[in-house]
């Protein structure tokens, strides 16, 4: 029974990972663009959380407004900011984006402090499952997987089933032929990007109940997330979503195995894959 | 009949679904100009791929004397002595033509463990990227920067550094596309001399020049061989000419 | 070098070499950090600058040095540099050799991920082990003794001196194997990796030397840092510490060795002036680098490139 709880673990964190993590294969797939302030984007969320929620007195008022929010500060970002990387070196992406996190962080820190807060977890979902006489599962836990892959599916429809997800493939596979067919290509960036900032809060929000909100908990991710993309192949959703849940399981599974060395497991785990396959397990060759 | 310095048998290549060089045997005799010519599309820059090491086959196999090369990288075939232009002019845009050169004869020695000395100092390295820059008209561009010289100048760059390079083999890939008439007349008379003493394939769409200087001439379609043979037997081949050279091309012949 | 800069390369030593007589404690302490930071800026300049390998995970190589010498001096006598240091370098020089040989399959976008990812992997490697202090970290009682009569390192300004002199060393260096064979190689690589391959380069083995030579220049670096500050942390590693010696380089202008030099003096300055300003300076920085990137694509030194472009119009280079 211990170990289902681990398994129940593992999962949620890994399709946590994974809305950040589609979101940063997404922007480089389509945009090209290597983005170090999506874990900014985390960390904004998780804060929004714990800022509306305290406002509004109630997460569930929180996460549209925070929704709103984020995807509004994405919208405004590509425009005065990630718009003209799009050509740019690789170099002047990761610095420009790397000012971005200097920003964020020290914005959160003027703005909210440097403590640690916690978030209430919402009364609805505050039970926990009895699994035996002494373990319990928490129902809030079982609901970030749900909406994770719920979100997770949308995605997956959005991208196969609808006119939108046609543009971003045709956008992604060859901007020229989009152009050509008379996609306007800013706005599927704008959008995509946009949605991606919202995908990334919105992970950071519903993830506040359970991790809490501390400063530094945006790089943390991001970096995990590039373990992710690098594993699953950059562009793919299908490598990212596989590779979150691998990063779950050896991440949750180190942690109660080898304490000390768990932080480690993660990256041994890029490692092999890099041996084996240098573009990801789903990267084009 | 002569060994083959380079030789193909059954060699292909697939691009997922797409076919693009499919059971090509194919053998480039010491001494002489094999051109490979063909329609758009017919195979022949994948095949030049292949021989450089830029592509690995998918089938057949790649023999350089008694050497298999099938699976080598492109550097280990270079270092043999099998020395390659671009379709696509390829060469250190931000370098002068002589340093292009110079990088080229460099090539050809062990640099790895060489730390210490200017590189300008090994005078041999010198004088073989100067020989390369005389040899093709380009003498006293030598100090521009690739990316300054005009499309012509770039396209006998790329040739001087397959030179500079000391190759047997040349594998030149559209030498000729995009130069003008007295550059393109200076390069065929370049490659008849060459010729004297290396083994070169020539791919080339300037039927004049493929036909003024060719001993052998194979005719790609859709990624296989359609003809092999003189450039007489070429000419007069019925296939050939109904596949490719078409009425008015043979009327120039 | 172009011999346009090479006065100015005069000057900056002689002002270097002067600069104890007319400085205090405060400001000795700081430029030798800055040297010591120059001299990381340097490393990556090898890689970023002239061999086209953008590396997010440099401050790995300078870390581990810094460990490796921390770790070898917890005896209360100072250690002896001519034990420690080879040691410290060796260390770093073999972490760079076997994280090269994996990230080097990869290139482009996956190399920075990935070159971040080992970073960090080292990062947690002594952040949760109790190997050298955890999270905390550990002290070094004594600065290391070098044994040569006269020099003190315990002294700060022979300790500025001894950090000069390794600037001016590495400096020196990379100048010479830049222009050797190896170093034109390296920047034929940068230019066009799939030309090199072409002529018969096995471009592989000289990324991965250059990887390695600037791993252990890195290590060097932290070595110097740690033998400083008497102090190591895992923080040295953290991937602020790789971005602000990226920032260094891009300010400074990459693909010189004197940019890297006048980046590393430009941002520790500024960051000195912008924490003067506010608590909060890293907004300040923030901005800065965003401003930077957006404003000034060849860095400082293409302030100058653009003053002798203005006499004498070079061609437009067409990127091929």
């Amino acid at each position: 029974m211990e170990w289902l709880i681990q398994i129940l673990n593992s999962v949620q964190y890994g399709l946590l990972l994974f809305l950040v993590a589609s979101g940063l294969t997404l922007i480089f797939g389509i945009m090209g663009v290597i983005n170090l302030a999506h874990g900014s984007f985390y960390m904004i969320g998780a804060y929004l959380a714990f800022t509306l929620s305290s406002l509004t007195g109630s997460l569930w008022l929180a996460l549209p407004l925070g929704i709103v929010l984020a995807a509004a500060l994405g919208l405004l970002l590509e425009w005065a900011l990630i718009s003209r990387l799009y050509r740019r070196d690789h170099l002047y992406q990761v610095l420009l984006t790397f000012g971005l996190i200097l920003i964020f962080e020290e914005l959160r820190s003027v703005l909210v402090g440097d403590d640690v807060h916690s978030v209430a977890i919402p009364a609805v979902l505050g039970a926990s499952l009895p699994l035996t006489e002494t373990l319990s599962y928490p129902v809030y836990r079982l609901f970030i997987s749900a909406v994770c892959l719920a979100l997770a599916g949308l995605m997956y429809v959005t991208i196969q089933k609808t006119r939108f997800g046609m543009m971003i493939r045709a956008a992604a596979s060859n901007p020229e032929m989009a152009t050509s067919l008379g996609l306007d290509i800013r706005w599927i960036h704008a959008l995509v990007f946009a949605a991606g900032v919202a995908l990334a809060a919105f992970a950071g929000m519903i993830a506040a109940p359970v991790s809490s909100v501390f400063p530094g908990m945006g790089n943390q991710v991001l970096i995990v997330c590039f373990v992710i993309v690098v594993i699953g192949g950059i562009g793919s959703l299908k490598g990212a979503l596989i590779a979150s849940l691998l990063i779950g399981f050896a991440d949750t599974f180190g942690k109660v195995l080898v304490p000390e060395f768990a932080s480690i497991a993660v990256y041994l785990l890029m490692a092999v894959v890099l041996l084996f396959r240098p573009r990801g397990l789903f990267g084009r060759a | 009949m002569t060994e083959p310095v380079l030789a193909t048998t059954t060699l292909g290549r697939r691009f997922g679904g797409l076919v693009a060089v499919d059971d090509v045997s194919l053998s480039l005799a010491p001494r002489t100009v094999h051109a490979v010519i063909g329609p758009n599309g017919a195979g022949k820059s994948t095949l030049v791929n292949l021989l450089s090491g830029d592509l690995r086959p998918s089938t057949g196999t790649i023999h350089l004397g008694a050497l298999d090369i099938t699976h080598w990288p492109s550097h280990r075939i270079a270092q043999h002595g099998v020395a390659r232009s671009f379709q696509h002019t390829n060469v250190f845009a931000a370098f002068s033509a002589f340093e292009n050169c110079r990088l080229a004869a460099q090539s050809r020695h062990k640099s790895f463990g060489r730390w210490v000395k200017p590189a300008e100092r090994y005078g041999d390295w010198n004088a073989a990227a100067d020989a390369a820059l005389k040899i093709v008209g380009l003498a006293s561009r030598g100090g521009i920067p690739a990316a300054a010289l005009s499309h012509g100048e770039r396209r006998s760059l790329e040739i001087a550094m397959a030179l500079a390079t000391q190759p047997s083999v040349l594998l030149l890939d559209e030498p000729l596309a995009g130069m003008g008439p007295e550059e393109s007349a200076h390069i065929v008379a370049l490659l008849k001399r060459l010729a004297a003493d290396h083994a070169i394939l020539l791919v080339e769409h300037d039927m004049d020049a493929v036909f003024a200087l060719a001993d052998r001439l194979t005719v790609m379609v859709n990624g296989r061989i359609l003809a092999s043979g003189a450039p007489d037997a070429i000419r007069a081949n019925a296939d050939v000419q109904r596949a490719y050279l078409g009425t008015e091309a043979v009327s120039t012949l | 070098m172009k011999r346009s800069l090479l006065p100015w390369l005069v000057v900056a030593t002689v002002l270097l070499l002067l600069f104890p007589m007319a400085a205090e404690k405060f400001y000795l302490q700081l430029v030798t950090k800055i040297m010591i930071l120059a001299i990381f800026a340097l490393s990556l300049d090898l890689l970023v600058g002239y061999t086209g390998l953008v590396s997010l995970g440099h401050a790995a190589y300078f870390g581990i040095a810094a460990y490796t010498y921390a770790l070898a001096s917890q005896a209360a006598d100072p250690a002896n540099v001519w034990l420690t240091l080879p040691l410290a370098l060796a260390a770093s020089a073999a972490a760079a050799l076997l994280v090269g040989a994996l990230v080097l399959r990869t290139s482009g976008v996956y190399f920075i991920m990935v070159t971040l990812a080992f970073a960090q992997m080292a990062y947690y490697f002594f952040h949760d082990t109790r190997i050298a202090g955890g999270s905390d970290g550990i002290y070094i009682n004594t600065r290391p003794d070098a044994h040569l009569p006269g020099l003190d390192l315990a002294d700060d300004l022979h300790f500025y001196y001894f950090v000069l002199a390794l600037l001016a060393i590495v400096f020196a260096l990379l100048a010479v194997v830049l222009r050797s064979p190896f170093g034109r190689a390296l920047q034929g690589i940068k230019a066009n990796e799939h030309r090199m391959r072409a002529l018969g380069y096995a471009t592989l083995h000289y990324k991965l030397a250059a990887f390695v030579l600037a791993g252990t220049i890195a290590g060097l670096a932290g070595y110097l840092a740690a033998a400083k500050e008497g102090f190591v942390n895992p923080e040295m590693m953290a991937w602020h510490q790789s971005g602000a010696v990226l920032m260094m380089l891009i300010l400074g202008g990459m693909g010189t060795l004197f940019g890297a030099v006048l980046g590393a003096f430009s941002y520790v300055l500024l960051q000195e002036w912008f924490s003067t300003l506010t608590k909060h300076w890293q907004l300040l920085m923030g901005g800065f680098i965003v401003a930077a990137v957006l404003l000034l694509p060849h860095g400082l030194i293409g302030l100058h490139r653009l003053r002798i472009k203005s006499r004498a119009p070079r061609p437009e280079g067409d990127g091929d």
